[in-house]
C-alpha cells in the first residue's frame, strides 16, 4: 500500500494491511506537524506533491527495503494538503518474521521519503509562510541520482 | 515538438500556473527547456541550482533529450515526512 492523500490518517489501516500469518513483527512509524521549528512558532504545514511520481517513489521504497531486510509487507501513506499541529502527515507499517528487520525497514523508508519523494512541505508560522528545503535543503549527490535515474 | 510542464510547491507559485504547454524545437534537452522557461519566467531563476529533473515520472539528468508530449517537472528539494 503506497499512497498520497487528502484525509486524515489511520495507522490502523496500514496494520491491517501488513499484518500476516508469517510475521513475528509489526513495526510502525508516525511522523506529525510539531508546534514549532527552528525557533518559528508553527501554526500549520500544508503539503503539495506530484502525485503520480511521489506513489511510484514510494513504492520503489518498498521494493528496495524487501531487496535489503526479510520483510513481509510494507505500507506507507502520506497525508497533502493542510495539515492542523500534532496531526499525522505519514505513516509507516512493515511487518517481517522477527523484529530487526521490522525495525530497519520502517527507518530506511522514512529516512528515503526525506530524500527522494516528490512531496514538499510549506510551514505556515506566525509571521509567515515557507517551502521547507528550498533554501537550506541538500540536493540528492550525483551517486543517488545516478541510482535514480538508471 | 510539444511538452506538457507541471509546477509544484514553490515552482507553482512562481510561475503561477500549475500546468503549462511549450513548444520546443526537436532535440531539445530538459536543461533547452530549463532555460526557455527561465527566460518567461525570470523568478524561476534563483531555484535552479537546487533541481532534480523529472521526465514521465523518472528522474533524469539535464542533458537528457524531450520527444513530443513528454512530461517534464522540476522538482526543487523535497521536504515529505
Amino acid at each position: 500500500m503506497f499512497r498520497v492523500v487528502r484525509t486524515p490518517l489511520d495507522i490502523h489501516e496500514l496494520v491491517r494491511y501488513v499484518t500476516e500469518a508469517s510475521a513475528g513483527a509489526i513495526t510502525t512509524f508516525i511522523g506529525t506537524t510539531r508546534n514549532n521549528n527552528e525557533g518559528r512558532k508553527v501554526i500549520a504545514l500544508d503539503y503539495d506533491a506530484y502525485p503520480e511520481m511521489a506513489e511510484k517513489e514510494l513504492r520503489r521504497i518498498g521494493d528496495d527495503a524487501k531487496k535489503k531486510w526479510n520483510i513481509e509487507r510494507m505500507a506507507i501513506v502520506h497525508r497533502i494538503g493542510p495539515v492542523q499541529i500534532a496531526e499525522a502527515s505519514v505513516m509507516i507499517a512493515v511487518s517481517a518474521a522477527h523484529r530487526d528487520d521490522a525495525f530497519q525497514a520502517c527507518r530506511f523508508a522514512i529516512e528515503e521519503i526525506k530524500k527522494t519523494v516528490p512531496i514538499w512541505k510549506k510551514e505556515v508560522f506566525e509571521g509567515g509562510e515557507v517551502w521547507i528545503g528550498t533554501q537550506t535543503g541538500q540536493p540528492l549527490s550525483e551517486a543517488d541520482l545516478r541510482q535514480r535515474s538508471s | 515538438m510539444k511538452v506538457t510542464v507541471k509546477f509544484f510547491a514553490i515552482l507553482r507559485e512562481r510561475v503561477g500556473a500549475a500546468e503549462i504547454t511549450k513548444e520546443l524545437s526537436d532535440g531539445s534537452t530538459v536543461a533547452d527547456l530549463w532555460r526557455a522557461l527561465k527566460e518567461e519566467y525570470p523568478k524561476l531563476a534563483p531555484i535552479e541550482t537546487r533541481l532534480l529533473y523529472a521526465v514521465n515520472q523518472n528522474y533524469v539528468k539535464p542533458d537528457h533529450a524531450l520527444k513530443d508530449r513528454d512530461e517534464v517537472v522540476f522538482i526543487p528539494p523535497v521536504s515529505g515526512g
